[in-house]
């Protein structure tokens, strides 16, 4: 019972995780159009700055102030540079150019920081473990995850709803021209809304680096899953995007933690194991491909 | 009288708590050209859209010469013997006027899951288009790309390839709206010389060409249709001119 | 008025691209002793990668520049090919059955055949369920599935899991020495050249036509009587078996599978293939893929950053409009004594 909810409390971690990437993306999309192949690269941006800051500061917070202002204005150039040239075009370009830059960027950190991967030692006040209920130790670090991941949502919630910026995104993702004859400067909405998905994945890099390596080729593993997340919750809602990254991150993590167990009882040992580890690694795609049966849209598609 | 080519009966349509299809009834007898008019946002484009199946309809039946048609695909729709044109042009702009013609032909045909014959050669498939195009107007234009097309001669050639689609019934989506009076008058002028071939649903605008053309007319206010009758009694008709006709008469 | 060019648009017409075609191919066949007597016995063995991986992403772009379909996940059905090979070949040699019912092979004419089946039946699946999606969501869900095979490949530990397959020997052809990489460039060559002329003549039937129509205006076509999903699922499974022939030689040629064949990059790489050569064209994705593997080799001897070098040129590319792609093959052809086409 306590090893569940454990494996519950990871889920929820790696699903918050999943949300703060996602949340950007889904929004890039959603306002823009533009799959963003290079949002990866972004999240090992800020990985690699923060936890870069952190290791010669020898002070984890200082890493975040790091990990945000690089990994945004890294999305910022990417938009201004390369992007903002792509709204118009068809999605096989922007796949392609955002492929190139994820390439890139691979190289550069790779030639930078070298192939070993970094590990972001744990803020000392987070570090060890708490009993959360009796016989239930969980470290507080991830906890720690859980609570920022469920601000940010909060977050933006407010902004989206509660704000004269959220109110132009929530417009701008049905209706452009709109926004443009209000006489808003709808190049500094994109580039706004790029800059805060960039600012977000570099946060969620960097909170990551303590619990998994932080290395190159670390973007992709997790892109890969966002993409998932926001196809099932639906393109462009922050709602859509909130749920399934929750449901994703919960489903994916009891399957890799049970499923060998299970598969133990049927086969020998190590092919259990790896065929255990090679469906739930499945997963979450065939999941997604029974939603896109049952709702081709997503989830939440065409709201908030 | 003959047996109707188009029954519709009953259609209707809702968006949310907009009714846009209001328990409409309407039926095209062959060798008619039957005008449907409405002042804007009168429906009629929602309605044309359920005749050829893009959009279903939530209550009512569709039938194409006595064959109920109403759950059938567009392309199945089209495959009976019903073609359309389109308000705004729907053109495949990358090839040439006689290849749009070439290809409603051959898709009519019923042969279009053959993997090996080269037609982009085939001399009876040119022959056979550059017939469907003798005496169009576009004779001329053949060889050259739709893209390059006039407006005028865009809307022609929609209309070339609905006839080689050889349709027993023809759906137009205002075939008129933004042509000059010349093409206008070139337009009505064609249009006139089909009746015989097929029967024909006329969404338009412009007065003088449904006046010229119609042998009855419907017009159709709020998604409902107020009155079905000759041109003429149109014209009388009370409800009508309060309606709508006032102010298109000048159109 | 005379003589009106009813071919006009994607697919060039006329004698001269057959006779371009067929100028290429002398001087393909005559590629290996060239190679030698210039002192690049290397050559060859480049232009087999070049033609197999041509006709993977000529396979791609049937579907994406004469469909209009961006499948992201074009290597799931390039692996599967491959692991058809690898699969038969272990059966062959442990003199076991697949699945308890299938028996081994060493046969090329048995297994080439296979591997286009078996590709073509995934493509079949996969296609069914993503065509039901368009945009963003069939590029999504056509990734998914690969990822789905890839990770379904890591995990089957009887099939080599993570390491692959090594296949020891080629397959076999009834009285050709498959040993020699000579002979097995030809064996490429020749099925590359039956597989362009089959794909020359699938784009201007009827069927190709439409799948065209249907990527210029769909609505045009349901309004001839044009159902789109079933041509649209016809092509994908065609485009599938391409791409399987194309995973079976490179089985073939390299000896050896891998879960790699069918990883998401590997998909990238064809895309980035069929639009270095140029969409909607007949060879456009075999210059593409010759673009690609010289770049990747000038590059990856230059320095072991070479995927810089491949985005910047990508980047470049793609921001530059299509004009700019024949441009830098021009540059590149002058840089490689002895490139092909």
């Amino acid at each position: 019972m306590t090893l569940l909810l454990e494996q519950l409390l990871n889920g929820l971690q790696f699903g918050v995780m999943l949300f703060l990437l996602a949340a950007g993306l889904t929004l890039i999309f959603g306002i823009m159009g533009v799959i963003n192949l290079a949002h990866g690269s972004l999240y090992m941006v800020g990985a690699y700055a923060g936890t870069w800051v952190a290791a010669q500061t020898g002070s984890f917070w200082l890493g975040i102030p790091a990990a945000l202002g690089a990994a945004a204005l890294t999305g910022v150039a990417i938009e201004a540079l390369v992007v903002r040239r792509l709204y118009a075009r068809d999605h096989l370009d922007q796949v392609l150019a955002t492929f190139a830059i994820l390439l890139m960027a691979n190289q550069l950190v790779t030639l930078i920081f070298g192939r070993q991967p970094l590990y972001t030692a744990m803020p000392e006040a987070l570090s060890g473990s708490v009993e959360l209920l009796p016989g239930l130790f969980y470290p507080p670090y991830r906890l720690a995850i859980i609570a920022v991941g469920l601000l940010v949502a909060l977050g933006l919630w407010a902004l989206i709803n509660r704000t004269r910026i959220g109110m132009l995104v929530r417009a701008g993702s049905t209706n452009r021209e709109m926004v443009r004859a209000l006489g808003v400067d709808i190049r500094l909405l994109y580039t706004v809304v790029f800059g805060l998905g960039a600012l977000l994945a570099g946060l969620a890099g960097f909170i990551s680096g303590p619990v998994m390596a932080v290395q190159v080729g670390m973007g992709e593993q997790i892109l890969l899953s966002t993409f998932v997340v926001v196809v099932i919750g639906g393109v462009g809602s922050i709602r859509g995007a909130f749920v399934a990254s929750l449901a994703l991150g919960v489903i994916d993590t009891c399957l890799r933690a049970y499923l060998p167990g299970l598969l133990r009882q049927v086969m020998a040992g190590p092919e259990a194991d790896a065929l255990g580890i090679g469906i739930s690694s499945m997963g979450i795609y065939l999941l997604m491909a029974i939603v896109l049966l049952v709702k081709p849209k997503g989830l939440f598609a065409g709201n908030g | 009288m003959t047996a109707p080519l188009l029954q519709v009966t009953g259609l209707v349509k809702r968006f949310g708590g907009l009714t846009a299809t209001d328990h409409v009834t309407l039926d095209v007898v062959p060798g008619e050209i039957h005008a449907l008019i409405g002042p804007n946002g009168a429906g009629k484009s929602t309605l044309i859209n359920q005749l050829c199946g893009e959009l279903a309809p939530d209550e009512g039946s569709i039938a194409i010469d006595g064959a109920e048609v109403t759950a059938l695909s567009a392309p199945e729709r089209a495959r009976m013997g019903l073609a359309r044109t389109f308000q705004v042009t729907c053109l495949l702009d990358e090839e040439t006027v006689l290849w749009n013609v070439a290809m409603a032909l051959d898709v009519g045909r019923g042969h279009s899951f053959r993997f090996w014959r080269d037609i982009r050669r085939d001399e009876s498939l040119t022959a056979e288009a550059r017939r469907a195009l003798a005496g169009t107007g576009l004779e001329g234009r053949a060889g050259v790309t739709v893209s390059e097309l006039s407006h005028g001669e865009r809307k022609q050639l929609e209309l070339v390839t609905a006839l080689a689609q050889q349709p027993r019934l023809l759906l137009l989506d205002e075939p008129m709206a933004g042509l000059g009076h010349v093409e206008s008058q070139a337009m009505i002028g064609m249009l006139a010389g089909l009746k015989s071939r097929c029967g024909m649903l006329l969404v338009e605008h412009d007065m003088d060409a449904v006046f010229a053309l119609a042998d009855r007319v419907s017009v159709l206010v709020y998604g409902r249709i107020i009155a079905t009758d000759l041109p003429g009694a149109i014209r009388e008709n009370p409800a009508v001119r309060e309606a709508y006709l006032g102010e298109g008469e000048e159109a | 008025m005379a003589d009106i060019d009813l071919t006009h648009g994607a697919q060039a017409p006329g004698r001269a691209p057959l006779l371009r075609a067929l100028a290429a191919l002398v001087v393909l066949a005559a590629l290996p002793t060239l190679a030698s007597a210039l002192g690049y016995p290397a050559l060859t063995s480049l232009v087999t990668r070049i033609l197999i991986y041509g006709i993977a992403a000529a396979s791609l772009n049937f579907i994406l520049g004469y469909g209009g379909l961006v499948s992201f996940g074009h290597a799931a059905f390039f692996g599967i090919g491959g692991y058809v090979v690898g699969i038969l070949y272990q059966n062959y040699s442990d003199e076991t059955l697949f699945l308890g019912l299938v028996p081994g092979s060493n046969q090329m004419l048995i297994t080439l055949p296979a591997a286009v089946l078996v590709a073509g039946a995934f493509a079949a699946v996969i296609g069914a369920l993503s065509l039901r999606t368009g945009g963003v969501q069939f590029i999504m869900i056509t990734l998914a599935f690969a990822q789905m095979l890839f990770f379904l490949f890591v995990s089957l530990k009887a099939y080599g899991g993570d390491d692959g397959l090594i296949i020891r020997r080629t397959n076999e052809l009834p009285g050709l020495n498959m040993r020699d990489k000579e002979v097995v460039y030809y064996v490429c060559l020749g099925i590359a050249a039956l597989f362009f002329a089959g794909l020359a003549r699938l784009i201007r039937s009827p069927f190709g036509n439409v799948l065209n129509g249907l990527r210029q205006n769909e609505r045009r076509m349901v309004a001839l009587g044009v159902a789109p999903y079933r041509y649209r699922l016809v092509a994908f499974v065609l485009s599938g078996m391409g791409a399987g022939l194309a995973g079976a030689l490179m089985a073939n040629f390299l000896r050896f599978v891998s879960p790699d064949m069918m990883h998401w990059t590997k998909s990238g790489e064809l895309l980035i293939m069929v639009i270095l050569g140029g969409v909607g064209t007949l060879f456009g994705p075999l210059i593409g893929a010759a673009a690609y593997l010289v770049l990747e080799t000038l590059l990856a001897s230059w320095t072991e950053y070479w995927q810089l070098g491949l985005g910047l040129v990508l980047l470049f590319v793609v921001m530059r409009a299509r004009g700019g792609v024949r441009a830098l093959i021009v540059a590149l052809g002058a840089l490689l004594p002895g490139r092909q086409k």
